[in-house]
């Protein structure tokens, strides 16, 4: 499900540097847990992960991570509120089938949820789009459109909207491109929409009551 | 001294009386128990398994009527997924169950076979008897306790009830209640029993006369709710037994009559019909949630140090992958620490007693992981 791109990579070191040391993490689509364990390794996080792929469970299983085999459209609903301090969703809202559901899902579960995705607003994508005439095929976004599973693909701009619409706040966002560092940005910023190839989220849920005052550190202090 | 590769068979008299879900007691229980590998100075390495419905505790052993050897030796042994190098593996025979522990069979106060006076036990009361024998023992804490199909109720109990006393729990092929479904197919076993003129009331021990026949039966119609649509038609098809044409008559045309016909027969050497009506009778009373509220989440509230790992078949349709989700969401419910993964195969519900790769994988690694569990928030 996760876009296959070496900016991945990039992805989980900046989710390692947002994560404050010994938090419980739910990881939802988790692949075959190397973010866990990555988490484990250098934050001492508690871990837990939700993969829809019997083989990336079975994989996260054989690494000793608790994670469950479900479907993120479906399962969140039975976990706790607020049983997590995080929740992330790394290249994977685009393939939700209801991804406003699961973004407040995300929250209600955890106390901040980390959400990236691959940005349909990137340059390359117009690009691809206005010259080709077709659906876009980039690296960020490698399959046809007849085999991909990124049935909600949204643009920078587009997020931002959803997060108004769900009334979150955010703490956080970086752009991760290939090849590049990633690089803190404002989201509402002119150019970001086009040069931003996947795109991060730190996001809380903006009404009270439980935000505690000072918690607004971004960076995992 | 015990090596790593042999195993102890054990009998234990508890000291006191076992009290019973029922509010009757038994007095003078023997538990018999194997135990493979080398118990740490420490008692850190305690692994505890829990047998199903018909098996025993030889789970590594040979066993001592068939000589087959053991039910889960291909998973537990030195160096195998369930390292009796490292773990001390305990398993008992379940009370009730046929090969030492108390049951129907066994001789009450007047010196006569219980037969069915012996008093119908639960699930919780076979954990209750092993929680007896580990203090026993002087074993306080086990590092995992593990069981498929009835032994992953008995090991969903164990966490519910004493949640304490393990680190973490494997529950293979099960469920945390018995359905309508399950119910009735038990009900069809324990009917060919009772119909079976040898049954007598089930006071049968005194000529030798069993109802064998009623047991094979009931062994039969179980056998199939063990293997799946595929895996039948994989292995029997349509085949005629030892002959090219039909008989014209009942003889077992089919191979799937011949293979039934000695499954149910062989059945008869090693277990006693009356243990097969107890035994069935508990896992028929078996639901978790029911002192709860009907809330499973709340069995497990008090679990959240446990790591849990829950496993399913897809072609199990006895405990299908359903009523695992139930227990996983439960689980995360509770917001207890859990691991849960579907298995492929076309194995039916015996999935679980066979090396399945994908099995064996998740639960060496969950056996192996780091025992940092902590419970969700308060």
């Amino acid at each position: 499900m996760t876009v296959q791109t070496s900016s991945v990579r990039e992805d989980f070191k900046e989710i390692v540097r947002l994560v404050r040391p010994g938090s419980r993490v739910l990881d939802v689509g988790c692949g075959e847990g190397e973010l866990l364990e990555l988490l484990g390794r250098e934050k001492n996080i508690d871990g837990r992960g939700l993969e829809i792929s019997a083989e990336g469970v079975a994989a996260g299983l054989a690494r000793g991570l608790s994670v469950v085999q479900g479907d993120a459209d479906r399962d969140l609903d039975y976990f706790p509120e607020r049983a997590f301090d995080y929740a992330v969703l790394s290249q994977a809202l685009q393939a939700m089938r209801d991804p406003r559901h699961v973004l407040h899902e995300l929250l209600r579960i955890a106390e901040r949820a980390i959400v990236s995705f691959p940005n349909f607003g990137h340059w390359r994508v117009r690009l691809s789009l206005m010259t080709r005439g077709r659906m876009p095929e980039t690296r960020a976004l490698p399959d046809p459109w007849w085999s991909t599973p990124n049935i909600h693909l949204c643009t920078l701009a587009d997020f931002l909207d959803l997060t108004e619409h769900l009334n979150l706040r955010i703490d956080a966002c970086v752009a991760v491109n290939r090849d590049q560092p990633a690089r803190q940005i404002n989201p509402g910023g002119l150019l970001e929409n086009w040069r931003s190839e996947n795109v991060l989220f730190l996001l809380s849920r903006r009404a009270p009551p439980t935000l505690k005052a000072g918690t607004g550190d971004l960076f995992g202090g | 001294m015990a090596t790593a590769h042999a195993s102890n068979s054990s009998n234990l008299v508890l000291p006191a009386p076992l009290p019973l879900d029922s509010g009757q007691a038994l007095d003078r229980v023997e538990i018999a128990y194997e135990t493979y590998g080398e118990l740490a100075a420490d008692k850190s390495n305690v692994v505890l398994i829990f047998h199903a419905l018909t098996m025993d505790q030889y789970v590594a052993s040979p066993h001592p009527i068939t000589g087959k050897p053991g039910w889960w030796s291909q998973s537990v042994g030195p160096g195998k997924v369930i390292d009796t190098s490292r773990f001390f593996v305990l398993c008992a025979n379940v009370i009730g169950g046929c090969m030492g522990s108390p049951r129907p069979a066994s001789t009450a106060a007047d010196g006569c076979p219980y037969g069915m006076r012996f008093p119908v036990i639960t699930i919780r009361d076979m954990v209750r008897a092993q929680v007896a024998l580990l203090d026993a023992l002087g074993i306080e804490r086990v590092h995992a306790v593990i069981g498929g199909s009835m032994g992953g109720m008995l090991a969903l109990s164990f966490a519910a009830n004493y949640p304490g006393r393990v680190d973490r729990v494997l529950g293979i092929a099960t469920t945390a209640r018995h359905s309508a479904q399950n119910i009735a197919f038990h009900e069809v076993g324990r009917q060919a029993i009772m119909a079976d003129p040898n049954w007598r009331e089930g006071d049968y021990y005194s000529d030798g006369k069993s109802p064998d026949a009623g047991l094979a039966v009931a062994r039969m119609a179980a056998h199939i709710t063990y293997l799946s649509e595929a895996g039948l038609t994989e292995k029997f098809g349509r085949r005629l037994q030892d002959r090219t044409a039909k008989s014209f008559g009942f003889d077992a045309d089919f191979q799937i009559e011949s293979y039934l016909r000695h499954q149910g027969l062989s059945f008869t050497t090693r277990f006693d019909a009356n243990s097969y009506l107890y035994i069935t009778r508990a896992m028929d009373y078996f639901e978790l949630a029911q002192k709860h509220g009907g809330v499973l989440a709340e069995a497990f509230r008090r679990a959240r140090n446990v790591r849990f790992c829950v496993l399913s078949f897809t072609s199990d349709w006895l405990y299908p992958t359903s009523e695992s989700r139930h227990v996983v969401q439960a689980l995360n419910a509770a917001g207890c620490r859990a691991g849960f993964v579907e298995v492929k195969s076309d194995k039916g519900h015996d999935a679980f007693l066979l090396d399945e790769p994908v099995m064996s994988a998740a639960v060496a690694g969950f056996l192996a992981a780091a025992a940092t569990a902590r419970g969700l928030g308060a």
